[in-house]
C-alpha cells in the first residue's frame, strides 16, 4: 500500500503572508552565517599585520559595506525579536503551581538584551 | 526509536541563535555604524588595542571563537531545514553535509586562526 502524498508546490511559503514572515525568519540566518564569516575575517586580518588590518577597518567606510551592514542588521534584528518571542514557548517556567507568563519570560530577554548590547558596547569600544 | 543525533544540532542552533541574538545587533551598529561615522570617538578599533586584547587574554580568545562558531551551528541548523522546505527534499542528506560541514570547517579555521594569533 502506498501512502497518499499531496503535492506541495515550492513556492508555497508566497502563498500567505505567515508563511512569507517564517521564510524571511529562516533566511535571517544566513545573514547571520555572514556576519560571522564577516568577523572570521576580522580576525583572520589581526594575524596578518597592522596594515592589512588597517586596510580592512578602512573598508568599512565604503558606501557597499554600510549598506550591507545596514542590510544584515534589519534582518538580524529580526532574527532576534522572533528569537525573544519563541523563547517563552520553549522554556516553560513555574512558580509553584502557576506558569509564569509568556510575556514576562520574554520582556526579561529583551532586557537582557539591552543590558548586554551595553556591556558588549563598553567592552568593544573601550569607553 | 532509532538513535537520533538531533539533539546535539539542535542544542548547537539553539546556543547559537541566543548569542546572534543577543549581541549581534549590538556588534553591527558598531562595525557598519559607529566605526564608518566615526560615531565612535578616536579609533577605538585601532590593530594595537584588538590584536593586544584578542592575543594577550585567553578568555578573549575563548569569547571571540564561541561568538563565531555557534552562531555558524545556528545557521546550519535553521538553513538545512530551509532548503529542505523549499523543495530539495530529494538531496536532503547532501544538505545536511554541507551545512553542518560548512559550520564545523568554520569553526575548526576559527580554533586554528585563535590558537595562531
Amino acid at each position: 500500500m502506498s501512502t497518499y502524498h499531496r503535492l506541495v508546490p515550492n513556492t508555497w511559503w508566497l502563498q500567505r503572508r505567515p508563511y512569507i514572515l517564517f521564510m524571511i525568519r529562516e533566511l535571517t540566518s544566513v545573514f547571520v552565517a555572514g556576519y560571522c564569516i564577516f568577523l572570521l575575517v576580522l580576525v583572520y586580518k589581526l594575524t596578518q599585520g597592522a596594515d592589512a588590518y588597517a586596510n580592512f577597518m578602512a573598508a568599512l567606510k565604503s558606501p557597499s559595506s554600510v549598506v550591507l551592514h545596514l542590510i544584515t542588521l534589519v534582518f538580524v534584528l529580526y532574527h532576534t525579536i522572533t528569537w525573544f518571542n519563541l523563547t517563552p514557548k520553549i522554556l516553560v517556567l513555574y512558580r509553584g503551581e502557576d506558569r509564569i507568563p509568556q510575556g514576562l519570560v520574554a520582556g526579561i530577554f529583551y532586557a537582557g538584551w539591552v543590558v548586554v548590547s551595553i556591556i558588549v558596547a563598553l567592552l568593544v569600544l573601550g569607553v | 526509536m532509532a538513535k537520533s543525533n538531533e539533539p546535539i544540532w539542535w542544542s548547537l542552533f539553539s546556543a547559537g541563535g541566543m548569542v546572534a541574538a543577543m549581541i549581534f545587533p549590538i556588534l553591527i551598529i558598531i562595525t557598519g555604524i559607529l566605526i564608518p561615522f566615526g560615531l565612535a570617538g578616536g579609533d577605538p578599533l585601532n590593530f594595537e588595542r584588538i590584536h593586544t586584547a584578542v592575543s594577550q587574554n585567553n578568555y578573549v580568545k575563548i569569547i571571540f571563537f564561541i561568538v563565531i562558531s555557534l552562531p555558524l551551528f545556528h545557521w546550519a541548523h535553521r538553513f538545512r531545514f530551509t532548503l529542505v522546505d523549499v523543495g530539495l527534499k530529494s538531496i536532503s542528506t547532501l544538505i545536511s553535509i554541507l551545512c553542518y560541514g560548512g559550520a564545523i570547517t568554520g569553526t575548526i579555521v576559527s580554533a586554528i586562526i585563535f590558537l595562531k594569533i
